[in-house]
């Protein structure tokens, strides 16, 4: 049993490191703006001493494409969603800029997340974006990786660029952590993968004609040239639990979120990319 | 299993034949380039067609092209279900004669660019770009 | 008029007369081929820009005829001589007869 279920994973995963000629020494800067895509790992990382962004493993021609904002395909929703922030939506007879003057105030908040809240509760983006819809607008809330969401998160993403992703791990956050660090570790699906069989013992190595990263989420969400939209990290867990055949959570669920924290937490000390550019 | 030194030719005979097959499909770079000229030689200087060697994906692949002096030029992608792309025209406002987009290529193919040139002559290029399969991004 | 179409230029505020610019467009579509069939196996209608031109003071810098080839939320990268002062005209073409215009003024430094 054991045998047959490493099969899949030895057959897509070789190492032709020495083949990929993406820039892992690359410099992303962004309109002269200089961002850490390599830093030392956290000291709650047992198995990792660097941790690199996703930018770094890609092609030189996907790298440009997030060098430049007007190369950068994102700004098309990003510019969709400034549009929606002004916009009134529900009953109440409120857009966004009712109550926040603009986009900017939400500065250092994408660095943030997720984070506890006064109630005890694990708190997320598209949560906070869903309660003012429903409480103060009186509008129906988004779905979780909807065009609507998922621009709305780019743009609040977008004015924490270039900070320090830095979540909050201990106090009350402590056991949400521990739950997201189990999921990571736990091996699901009929491929028998766990999130770190790829991003922690592979990162770096070719799963088929990709190059594997660490899996760091400081740069989402993210436009995808497979599928030209921008992606959510929830729609990216789904995304890859579905591929080692494994049953997804739901997004938005308690078990995505706590991976999220504990997911985010690995990537503390990396610059926000939002909104960035992936394969 | 054993296969003899016959059983073993035969079978990568009919893989050979099994590889090319989609190859034969696929619409041959001369005679494109030839339908772009009507039949007129192309030069090959005087052109630069610049495109990745890989492509990460398919669906957005950034291509250049570059030809002083030229009127016109024709982009195509031999391997796509219809291998037109684009034709840039330019006019007397352009400061250059050259383009950059991004395109969709359907698999590893030729893309091709031929330019028609003031005189009427036309110059060509092409470049084998290779579209990978992802494993979990592509 | 097809849905969520957002032109975008970039064009140098001021130019050295004669100076030749470069010019970046992007204009938000989904550039459907016609190739693509929906979940009941119909064929989904093709759906894209075909043709896009850029003109300075009446005078063509570039017309592009386009295939489905051209990715999702079609980029162009060119240059374009500035003689004068004046105005940059960009228009696209959509299969629906929408035609989608920006327009851009440039100064002399």
């Amino acid at each position: 049993m054991k045998i047959t279920s490493l099969l899949p994973l030895a057959l897509c995963i070789t190492a032709l490191a020495s083949v990929v000629t993406a820039g892992e020494d690359s410099t992303l800067s962004i309109e002269g703006e200089v961002f850490l895509t390599k830093t030392a790992a956290p000291a709650h990382l047992e198995n990792v001493d660097e941790i690199f962004s996703g930018w770094t493993y890609r092609r030189d021609e996907t790298q440009a494409l997030q060098m430049d904002d007007f190369d950068n395909p994102s700004f098309v929703f990003i510019d969709q969603a400034l549009d929606q922030f002004e916009m009134v939506d529900g009953s109440a007879g409120k857009a966004c800029s009712s109550c926040h003057e603009s986009a900017e105030g939400f500065s250092g908040l994408r660095a943030s997340m997720p984070r506890v809240n006064s109630a005890g509760e694990l708190e997320t983006i598209p949560e906070l974006i869903n309660n003012c819809r429903t409480e103060r607008m009186g509008a129906e809330k988004w779905k979780w990786s909807g065009g609507q969401m998922s621009a709305m998160l780019g743009l609040i993403g977008l004015q924490s660029r270039g900070m320090p992703l830095n979540v909050a791990i201990d106090g009350p956050a402590a056991s949400f952590w521990e739950k997201g660090k189990a999921l990571y570790y736990q091996r699901v699906g009929q491929l028998d993968m766990a999130c770190s069989s790829c991003h922690e013992d592979n990162y770096g190595n070719m799963i088929r004609a990709d190059h594997l990263s660490q899996g760091q989420i400081n740069g989402f969400p993210t436009y995808r040239l497979k599928n030209a939209k921008l992606n959510t990290i929830h729609g990216r867990f789904k995304g890859c639990m579905k591929n080692i055949r494994a049953t997804p959570f739901k997004e938005g669920s308690e078990e995505f979120k706590a991976l999220e924290l504990y997911v985010a937490s690995r990537a503390n000390g990396l610059s926000v990319e939002t909104p960035s550019v992936r394969n | 299993m054993n296969f003899t030194r016959r059983e073993t030719l035969a079978v990568s005979g009919a893989t050979l034949v099994a590889t090319l097959l989609p190859l034969k499909l696929m619409a041959s770079t001369p005679d494109l380039i030839s339908d772009i000229t009507g039949g007129v030689k192309a030069s090959s200087g005087g052109i630069d067609l610049t495109a990745p060697e890989i492509a990460e994906n398919g669906n957005t692949v950034p291509i250049s092209v570059d030809a002083p002096g030229a009127v016109a030029i024709t982009v195509l992608a031999a391997g796509n279900p219809t291998p037109g792309v684009a034709k840039f025209n330019f006019g007397m406002g352009s400061g250059s004669q050259s383009c950059t987009t991004r395109i969709r290529l359907a698999g590893t193919q030729d893309v091709i660019a031929v330019a028609e040139m003031a005189d009427g002559s036309f110059s060509a290029a092409h470049q084998t770009v290779k579209v990978t399969i992802g494993g979990c991004g592509g | 008029m097809a849905k969520g179409v957002k032109p975008r230029v970039k064009v140098p505020k001021t130019a050295a007369a004669g100076e030749t610019i470069t010019i970046k467009t992007l204009i938000s579509h989904k550039m459907e081929t016609g190739r693509r069939k929906d979940g009941d196996g119909q064929v989904i209608p093709r759906s894209i820009i075909n043709r896009f031109t850029c003109a300075f003071n009446g005078e063509n810098v570039v017309d592009v005829n386009m295939e489905p080839a051209i990715s999702v939320n079609p980029y162009f990268q060119f240059d374009a001589n500035v003689p004068e002062a004046g105005e940059f005209t960009f228009t696209w073409y959509d299969d629906d007869g929408s035609v989608y215009e920006k327009k851009k003024s440039i100064k002399l430094a």
